[in-house]
């Protein structure tokens, strides 16, 4: 055995790139002719255009809406019942509908030099009132963002199992519980640069995405050219995060452009055009209660839940994937007989809500979360104790929960208990009862969620929108001096796949890792998938590149039998051999034969040769169930409202890990985003719908110092449904920290009198609610 | 995010620099660090025609002694006295103060006096220079004046520059044996602008002292005379004897009208002052 199968910690092979700099990414091509655009983009949040003035002497550098003659708006559309449709024009028609929406697109042979010209655009704009609370937003009267729906509202739906039932329990707690909008923030933005191909009568994208084969089939929709014409090519992506998974108006304007022009055209996303028109995510509003025994047994949960989805639905993934899944994952890892929940996606004047890691759960997680420690506190029993007694149990896998999701396997309360070993529970409460010296707070938190990764056809189909994953492919291909290619159609945005990946293929034909390339990024050379998101690659891709794999492997073993002059039957595939009873050949060998020396093979031999594509899905496509739960003990300042995250332990079960290594990784990079979510990530919006950050200044990310080394512990409980038992676990790290944190703070506040139920928790809200919680907040000593 | 086409210039010499300066038509900017200057110009919130680096003047890095002051000239880095290069008179105050600006890559490159032409309210060298009773040097066409910082920094983002006048050196006072320093911060994360800052610089001896709240929406507040904070007395008790209330009253008076702002730094005063009285080692930053 050489380690370098499923199950080895390897450091990841792209990393010696990625870590000098020689990373490609969309920004680092250069095209010869090459120009660059820049947008005019809406400064008001919903106005009516009434005229767009452009400089005589810039007519045939700027594009408006009534240029781009044939182009369709981005649709995407919802099969739920009910859906109202959006439009999302490619350039603004008639009316804007957020911030940042293009108007007019600028091409020049420099950036400052579009930008020059953008500069020089009027707008005449007539100011409508701005949507931008969710919840007004449902009123009547409402201002109104697609004016033929008649309302704000995407989608409603409702769900209710039982709920009556909860209605006698003795423990009733309600709580208003919100998330605020934030921004995704990958380092690397998006990027498009968009080249016609004479020679090939096609259009080249290079784009920053995690699904060059979604985008070929929204470009095609969009431009009304066949999928022949477009290439996509996804080079290194500096990360994605969901962000990347969307097919965005400047991705249709940039092919547009291109087709119009002739030449190379390039537009790269800066960070103002980041944070202020499109990367927006994760805004959610819980009006919950949680029925209780008064021992913490869960009776029921009724939830009513909000989602600012923005002004238009993102292709491919809606507008109401949040709100809609708001309801069936709002029960987490948690068994009670009785539940009705009620949601909203509600279409606002702001950037349209894309899915980011996590998507809806680390919302629900946080709505859920809370709620149970507010259950806790009402029932006089440790938050462990309220969890302990849901959580759902290791002999009823594998578990259909009450909106009948499918349990795959796992032993929740296992990693609850190893997490409150870790964290020693003991310690902080004797350490809590002893108080600082400094005058701060302990606090301790937990959070516990599952995440679905990987689901497929069964699922997707019920949301009807414009992709459903089926059977992912992976092609394998021994070259002719025994290396290994493989192709798939997802693309790695950080993940680590081409280690992972080789070693899902090492596992089978014992090529070595360092022997394997992984060919993805591009629609010209690998087989059609959805991409890389909902973490389903190692599942799926894993899954897929396991079975070309296989069938390489059997084809080796048939020519090397040949070879060896034995029966296949008689030979077996060892180590990177095919092994007969009297002798061995490696796979080099095998290789070397086929395409070098065809005439030492068997004359019927099978034609298809050292090359396969198979397709795969798991045995159930309802997905696979990772877990875990997080333990988090913090330092409150309460007159500054600093919080200082002091421990944080992860219990984690991925199911089997290909790459423990990587899989650390994703968890290290989620609890980071999850901290942001907790306590800096926040973008605001004035009652004109004007975003209040554009910078990094005022849109704070967790730096270095405020991300704790956090202990990571695994349990592996392998999915009976998968390939080799490995479970998607990219999101998961996102999901919890919000309500390990929260919880967390509460606990140290609670002798204060302070719960805090919106995220981020800044030290300005913190300082506001002890100050609100004091007896006698603030003495009037002077005259008003 | 591109900044519009500019001319650029470095003059090798104050008299070049400042006679430049008088004669350049248009909107001329100074750029020394750029720590500030950089993102403006990209966000096009400034649109100059010409820009005047001024690290090129000897004169702007000249670093002196005059008996009990020390001159810093106005492009001395952060970095430049978080390290020592410069001589220090005020037993380290400059130093913890210029440790703890924005980032490492944001002090190497940014300069004190650009800090302060800038005159972001929530700038570390605002308060603490204020505090530490610093002056500035300008020079111009009519020659040269000498200004207190809290009469150059006249509100945010404003300071008493006329036309054609550059700020040429700053003037640090030392700080004498028994005096007491405190200056701490209060940001979101480590490396942001402060949301409050608090600086004491007392003299228990002679019973005097200036203290300073910073990170408000203007100049800095300073009471220059602080004994109204410690009971009407400053003494070696000057820890015991800090009444929050009186800060308050400060706050309320100089127009802060929201209460946790107020209590944010009177908090933060307050700790200044403890620091002052049982100062922490040189080695730690000093965000709160």
């Amino acid at each position: 055995m050489t380690g370098e199968g499923v199950g080895a910690r390897l450091p990841r092979k792209e990393d010696d790139r990625l870590m000098r700099g020689r990373g490609q990414y969309v920004a680092d091509i250069r095209l010869p002719g090459m120009q660059d655009v820049a947008f005019v983009r809406s400064p008001l949040a919903h106005a009516r255009i009434r005229a767009i003035h452009v400089p005589e002497a810039y007519r045939d550098r700027v594009f408006t809406a009534s240029d781009l003659a044939g182009v369709l708006p981005i649709r995407a559309v919802s099969g739920l019942p009910g859906f109202k449709v959006s439009e999302q024009p490619v350039l603004a028609t008639g009316k804007v509908r957020q911030v940042g929406e293009l108007v007019a697109l600028c091409v020049a042979p420099t950036r400052a030099e579009a930008e020059d010209i953008a500069a020089s655009v009027v707008l005449d704009l007539e100011e409508l009132p701005a949507v931008h609370d969710m919840l007004a937003a449902r009123e009547p009267g409402s201002a109104l963002v697609h004016e033929h729906w008649g309302d704000n509202v995407f989608l409603e739906t409702v769900v209710d199992v039982n709920f009556e039932s909860a209605l006698d329990a003795p423990i009733k707690v309600s709580r208003t519980i919100s998330t605020g909008r934030q921004c995704m923030a990958p380092i690397e933005g998006r990027g498009t640069v968009v080249q016609l191909d004479h020679r090939l009568d096609q259009l080249v994208v290079h784009t920053a995405t995690q699904m060059p084969h979604i985008v070929r089939n929204g470009l095609s929709e969009c431009l009304g050219i066949e999928q022949g014409r477009i290439r996509i090519v996804s080079p290194d992506v500096g990360g994605g995060f969901g962000y990347k998974a969307i097919l965005l108006a400047e991705d249709v304007a940039l092919a547009w452009l291109a087709l119009r022009c002739g030449h190379p055209v390039r537009w790269l996303e800066d960070r103002r055009e980041h944070l202020t028109a499109n990367a927006n995510c994760r805004e959610h509003h819980y009006r919950i209660t949680a029925y209780a025994e008064r021992d913490g047994t869960l009776r029921g949960i009724d939830c009513e839940a909000t989602v600012d989805s923005g002004a238009y639905s993102a292709y491919p993934f809606s507008a109401c994937l949040e709100a809609a899944q708001v309801a069936s994952i709002l029960p987490g890892p948690y068994d009670f007989p009785a539940y009705r929940c009620r949601t909203w996606s509600v279409a606002t004047n702001k950037c349209p809500i894309l899915p980011y890691r996590g998507v809806a759960r680390t919302g629900v997680c946080f709505a859920l979360e809370l709620v149970l420690d507010a259950v806790a506190r009402a029932a006089g029993i440790p938050p462990e104790a309220v969890r302990e007694k849901n959580l759902v149990r290791p002999e009823q896998m594998p578990f259909e929960n009450i909106t009948k999701k499918h349990f795959d396997s796992g032993d929740y309360p296992e990693a609850l208990a190893r997490a409150l070993k870790a964290i020693d529970v003991e310690a902080v409460r004797a350490r809590q009862r002893q108080g600082e010296p400094d005058g701060r707070r302990i606090g301790l938190g937990l959070s516990i969620y599952c995440e679905q990764a990987a689901h497929g056809t069964s699922v997707y189909s019920g949301w009807g929108i414009p992709m459903v994953p089926g059977h992912e492919q992976a092609s394998a291909r021994l070259t002719p001096d025994g290396g290994l290619e493989l192709r798939i159609g997802a693309h790695s945005h950080g993940q680590g796949l081409e280690t992972t990946l080789a070693q899902v293929a090492h596992e089978i034909l014992s090529v070595p890792v360092a022997r394997t390339r992984l060919v993805h990024g591009d629609t010209a050379m690998t087989p059609y998938s959805t991409g890389s998101w909902g973490s389903r690659v190692m599942v799926m891709a894993g899954g897929a590149v396991a079975a070309a794999c296989e069938e390489l492997r059997a084809r080796a073993v048939r020519i090397g039998a040949h070879l060896l002059q034995a029966r296949p039957e008689d030979c077996r595939f060892e180590g990177g051999h095919v092994v007969g009873p009297s002798g061995d050949i490696p796979l080099e060998a095998i290789a070397r034969t086929w395409y070098r020396r065809p005439q030492d093979l068997a004359p019927d031999t099978d034609p298809g040769g050292l090359e396969v594509t198979a397709g795969y899905k798991p045995v159930r496509d309802s997905g696979t169930f990772s877990y875990a739960a997080h333990a988090a003990v913090v330092a409150v300042d309460p007159d500054l409202g600093a919080v200082e995250i002091l421990d944080y332990v992860i219990v984690e079960d991925g199911g089997t890990l290909v790459n423990p290594l990587v899989v650390d990784g994703q968890i290290y990079g989620g609890l980071a985003q999850g901290i942001g979510t907790a306590l800096f990530e926040e973008m605001r919006f004035d009652d004109r719908g004007q975003p209040l950050a554009s910078t990094f200044a005022d849109y704070l990310l967790p730096g270095a110092a405020d991300v704790p080394m956090a202990r990571i512990d695994h349990m592996e409980t392998p999915s009976p449904y998968t390939r080799f038992g490995q479970k998607g676990i990219g999101e998961g790290g996102a999901i919890a920290p919000p309500a390990a944190l929260a919880n967390a703070v509460n606990d140290a506040l609670q002798p204060l009198g302070v719960e805090l139920l919106h995220s981020p928790i800044t030290p300005r809200r913190i300082v506001e609610a002890v100050l609100a919680a004091r007896p006698t907040p603030e003495p009037a000593r002077e005259a008003a | 995010m591109k900044p519009v086409a500019f001319a650029w210039e470095r003059p090798d010499s104050l008299a070049a620099l400042l006679a430049r300066l008088a004669e350049a038509p248009g909107n001329v900017k100074l750029i020394a660090g750029g720590q500030s200057l950089g993102p403006m110009l990209n966000l096009r919130l400034v649109e100059p025609d010409l820009i005047l680096d001024i690290t090129g003047v000897p004169e702007l890095r000249a670093v002196r002694v005059e008996s009990d002051t020390l001159v810093l000239g106005a492009c001395v880095t952060h970095a430049d006295i978080e390290d020592g290069r410069v001589r220090d008179l005020t037993r380290g105050a400059l130093r913890r103060v210029a440790a703890a600006i924005a980032y490492r890559p944001v002090r190497n490159r940014g300069t004190v006096g650009g800090s302060l032409v800038h005159a972001d309210p929530a700038a570390d060298w605002v308060s603490a220079l204020t505090a530490l009773g610093a002056e500035v040097e300008i020079a111009g066409p009519d020659g040269c004046r000498t200004l207190p910082v809290e009469r150059f920094v006249t509100g945010p983002l404003t300071v008493a520059l006329g036309r054609a006048e550059i700020l040429v050196a700053v003037r640090v006072p030392a700080l004498p044996a028994g005096a007491a320093w405190g200056y701490v911060k209060h940001c979101a994360k480590i490396g942001e602008f402060a949301h409050a800052i608090g600086a004491v610089r007392l003299e228990p001896g002679q019973g005097r002292g200036r203290a300073v709240i910073g990170a408000v929406e203007g100049p800095p507040v300073l009471l220059a005379d602080a004994r109204p904070l410690f009971g009407g007395r400053i003494g070696a008790d000057f820890a015991d004897r800090f009444d929050p209330a009186a800060a308050d009253a400060a706050l309320r008076a100089a127009g802060m009208t929201d209460a946790v702002e107020r209590h944010v730094h009177v908090t933060v005063l307050a700790r200044a002052v403890a620091q002052a009285a049982k100062p922490v080692p040189l080695n730690l930053p000093e965000a709160a």
